[in-house]
């Protein structure tokens, strides 16, 4: 039948309905949690747009005449596809991508109609869902997700049966979802993992991730800090080792152009066995810094798989580090240098640009005069730092053009990265190859899970020099004006009123606590779930046997569980059918009993007519008959069945008899 | 009873449409490496697995029976009346019965344990029993992303009377028999039967009382009827096949005989029925009026 014969004979078929306020809400409710996350990185009018479409939406489910016409929505549609022109210079690309997706539920929200279009608000509402997580994929994320498809698929449900109860519509949801679990398990373990990305990704895709850079001026390692990010998370195997002996060595930097320290030129080399110290063995769980640096105790003595070793000592992963990784690491603490070096490297290392600073130069030419060799003049050095009186601070003076200079002598406060360079720098003009080295520096245990945790704010520089006959040296000359750096921390050495970060402030130590829970279930969360990638999966396979499947064989594996969990469901679904009704099943055997005598109930037969025809043609089980029928009947039709009529029920069917 | 059948179920159009959707999420996820993209993505797949089953148990075992239907007259629409019993302990909802022939629909939402009666109007066309024949049952319902259907043929039948034309009543027929047989109080009545209504029949001899029982909503002119008087007493209609010309053929002929029975009950005679090898004694009332119409709908020449 054609629709409008259909709707002539008043039948109309569950979609083509009109939306009605329930569904809307729950549309509304998917959306607004899908999309609310993006309101963070949306500018101000499209957030007030899309809330506009949504609101008016909402207007047209009373008083459908609201309803925008086909050209006033092409008109909205270009309104806002200019808007979002105009704001980001681009249609595609991540940011205006997703505005463009936000938009859109916006409209796809205003042109449904009927309930039948209401699925693509929802297909919509599961897009935006996703596209959050390129930004976090943190718990509260996931559970505010959860909470969006729940909605989405409550609408779905409402809209299939619009004429059930609002509640039941709920249950069912719930009840798809509860089911939906145990199959998305299996597939998330299962199905084969392929690594991406498929194709090239947007140059944008990225951003906004915080770390150490590839360059060193005064400042910017003082920015970083003041971001309680995490960097890596730290699971030692065995005895952590103390604090002090934490340096958590990142790029290395060799080239100063007289304000900022660059990288050198490292080759791959193999990692040079280290004699002393004492081995430790660690596993790192590293957040994305869209580098390809990895971090390790200094110094690192077994590398994973991922890795390679540079000739000045860091380790960079063969891929940008662009999801959270995790690897398996030995680090050999306190070790004894390795005495050889390149001489283009050592040249590299006292390379000075001219023209800069010339009181640290004459400075460092005074310990040069004065000293026997390298080691003295390292040794005046160390002791001017110790007595300079240099203060730590994480808002430094600006500085002009002669940065060692005037932190040395004018300003005399300042942070790692100031007292690094500068030290560096009077080794070089000494004329002792030094560099400064860049990474993290601590890091604390968290109490619940015992595992270390690194943040931005322990970012730190310290530096190394050459002294012939034993190798580089790490010099933290940092520590030594304000040793409490390294043992307590950025937090304490810290005078007070700094700048630092909420949760290392000392007097929240309550807050931290909380901070140490809630961060120990994170860390399980990105290890398990988030970290869950194609070297989990083998992991876990060969755990359960199986070693070097290939795609193949996981998806059969694959099909046979979802083969059994879907036959589960089907069990499932039989056992709310066949519940076997005693009085059903009393009066069936009745039933059966009489027609084997010849007395067969036809079908529109009730009991009561049945009954006494059976009584009329079997006299002699007439008494038994008539009181089977009266009990089937009250307790088929009456008010109150109790226990005991359906036990003699049973036992009169069981022993009736035609003599 | 029809219990056990066989379900088909195929994604909807709607279904498809999910199916590319989770194919999209699925790429985005590899290509971004979004663990919860995965787990998102497989969560609705499972949804849409979940979402199957249940569109498979709604119909699965619901049983239907074919209830009783009322007779029509030929040109009417016979309403089948199907009750469908869900033996289950969950509730059915959005199951649309549609008669396979005509095209009819209805919607029905059977709840737990309980039945509910699904009507479908089918045309009538000819007279003679109507077989209901194939019924599809279709949902969609939880989430419309799939469509499960099921055929039934329920052992139902609707018996249909040819359709009633108006015409004038035969002229009544003395018949001694019979009328000695019924008392008859008023001799001085000169009734002698009906016949149809003319524009110049005096009002005083309208059958006034046979015209109180037209239905006001499919009232012709030609249901009135006029009263005839005869100096006799008793006389009964005989409404026979015989009486109408053979010209007009076997179906007009059992519709002016339809049209003749309506009339002749309506008017509140007394009236018989003959048909070749088939004679039905003068009565009248309910019962009498569908055993005239029952033989007339069952009538076979021979």
């Amino acid at each position: 039948m054609k629709q409008n014969e259909l709707a002539r004979h008043g039948i109309v078929l569950p979609g083509q309905r009109p939306i009605a306020w329930r569904e809307y809400a729950m549309l509304l409710a998917g959306l607004l949690l899908a999309a609310g996350p993006h309101a963070l990185r949306a500018p101000w009018w499209l957030i007030l747009f899309t809330l506009f479409l949504y609101a008016w939406r909402g207007l047209a489910v009373s008083n459908r005449s609201l309803l925008p016409s086909r050209w006033l929505l092409v008109a909205i549609v270009a309104l806002g596809m200019a808007g979002i022109w105009l704001q980001y210079r681009a249609i595609f690309g991540r940011t205006p991508g997703l505005m463009l997706l936000v938009l859109f539920s916006g409209l796809k929200m205003l042109e449904t109609r009927h309930q039948r279009d209401a699925a693509a608000v929802v297909f919509l509402t599961w897009f935006l869902a996703i596209t959050s997580f390129l930004y976090t994929q943190s718990i509260p994320t996931a559970i505010g997700m959860c909470a969006a498809v729940a909605a989405s698929v409550a609408a779905l449900v409402s809209c299939a049966a619009p004429r059930r109860a609002p509640r039941a519509n709920l249950r069912t949801a719930w009840m798809l979802l509860g089911q939906a679990v145990p199959a998305a398990l299996v597939l998330f373990l299962l199905f084969p993992r392929v690594q991406g990305p498929l194709w090239g990704l947007p140059q944008d895709a990225f951003t906004g991730v915080t770390g150490l850079s590839d360059s060193m001026a005064p400042g910017n390692l003082s920015q970083l800090t003041l971001s309680d990010a995490i960097a890596f998370r730290v699971d030692f195997h065995g005895e952590a080792p103390r604090r002090r002996a934490l340096y958590w060595r990142g790029p290395v930097l060799w080239d100063f152009d007289g304000r900022t320290w660059r990288l050198g030129n490292p080759r791959l080399a193999d990692l040079e066995p280290r004699a002393g110290g004492t081995r430790v063995e660690y596993s790192v769980l590293m957040e994305p810094h869209n580098r390809n640096w990895l971090f390790a105790l200094e110094m690192p003595a077994s590398l994973p798989p991922q890795a390679r070793y540079l000739d000045d000592g860091q380790i960079i992963s063969l891929a940008q580090v662009r999801s959270r990784i995790s690897y398996e690491i030995a680090s050999t603490i306190e070790s004894e240098p390795n005495p050889s070096e390149t001489f283009l490297a050592l040249e590299r290392a006292r390379r000075l640009p001219p023209g800069f600073n010339p009181r640290a130069r004459s400075l460092a030419e005074s310990w040069r005069a004065a000293s026997a060799g390298d080691t003295e003049v390292l040794a005046r050095a160390i002791e001017y730092f110790r007595g300079a009186r240099l203060q730590y601070t994480t808002e430094p003076a600006l500085l002009g053009r002669d940065s060692v200079d005037e932190f040395l002598y004018d300003t005399r406060e300042g942070f790692c990265e100031h007292f690094s360079s500068a030290f560096v720098f009077l080794m070089r003009a000494a004329g002792i190859p030094a560099r400064v080295v860049t990474g993290y520096q601590g890091g604390d245990m968290n109490p619940v899970d015992g595992k270390f945790t690194v943040r931005q704010s322990d970012a730190h520089a310290w530096s190394e020099v050459f002294i012939i006959g034993r190798g580089w040296i790490r010099v933290d000359p940092t520590v030594l004006s304000v040793p409490l750096r390294l043992d307590a921390g950025l937090a304490r050495a810290l005078p007070a009123g700094n700048a630092m970060p909420l949760l290392m402030r000392p007097e929240l130590e309550w807050l931290r606590g909380l901070r140490y829970n809630w961060e120990a279930l994170a860390h399980q969360w990105n290890l398990l779930v988030l970290g869950y990638n194609p070297d989990r999966q083998r992991e876990l396979l060969s755990l359960l046997g199986v070693r070097g499947a290939d795609w193949l064989e996981l998806t059969s594996a694959l099909m046979a569980v979802l083969g059994a969990f879907v036959l589960g469901l089907f069990a499932w679904m039989l056992h709310g059918m066949v519940r076997p009704d005693p009085v059903q099943k009393s009066w069936d055997q009745f039933c059966r009993k009489l027609g084997e005598r010849g007395v067969t109930r036809s079908p529109n037969e009730g009991p009561r007519d049945y009954s006494e025809r059976a009584a009329r043609s079997l006299p002699s089980a007439k008494d038994s008959i008539q009181r089977i029928a009266a009990l089937y009947m009250g307790l088929r039709y009456g008010r109150s069945a109790a226990e005991t009529e359906v036990v003699e029920l049973r036992r009169r069917v069981k022993e009736l008899e035609f003599g | 009873m029809l219990g056990h059948r066989r379900v088909y179920i195929v994604p909807s159009r709607l279904g498809f449409f999910f199916g590319g959707t989770l194919t999209i999420l699925l790429i985005g996820s590899i290509n971004y490496a979004l663990s919860l993209g995965f787990a998102l993505t497989f969560l609705l797949a499972g949804m849409g697995i979940a979402a199957m089953v249940q569109t498979t148990r709604n119909l699965a075992r619901l049983s239907v029976r074919a209830g009783r239907s009322d007779a029509v007259f030929a040109g009417d629409a016979a309403r089948f009346r199907l009750a469908m019993a869900n033996a289950g302990d969950f509730d059915r909802p959005e199951i649309l019965v549609r008669h396979l022939g005509s095209g009819a629909q209805q919607s029905v939402d059977v709840a737990a344990s309980d039945s509910a009666e699904a009507v479908l109007p089918v045309p009538a066309q000819r007279r003679g029993w109507l077989p209901l024949g194939r019924v599809m049952l279709e949902t969609r319902f939880p989430v419309g992303l799939f469509r499960a259907w099921s055929y039934v043929e329920p052992d139902c039948r609707c018996l249909v009377y040819p359709r009633p034309v108006a015409s004038a009543l035969p002229p009544p027929a003395p018949n001694a028999q019979a009328g000695g047989a019924r008392a008859h109080a008023q001799g001085s009545d000169d009734f002698s039967g009906l016949r149809a209504y003319q524009p110049a029949d005096s009002p005083r001899h309208v059958a006034w009382k046979s015209v109180a029982r037209i239905d006001t909503q499919h009232a012709r002119s030609d249901d009135m009827l006029t009263k005839q008087f005869a100096g006799d007493a008793i006389v009964e209609l005989w409404l026979s096949l015989s009486d109408l010309p053979a010209s007009l053929g076997l179906e007009q002929r059992l519709s002016r005989l339809a049209g003749w029975v309506l009339a002749a009950e309506r008017a509140g005679a007394l009236y018989g029925l003959r048909l070749p090898g088939i004679q039905l004694d003068p009565g009248r009332g309910e019962a009498h009026r569908a055993a005239c119409l029952e033989t007339l709908a069952l009538y076979k020449p021979a």
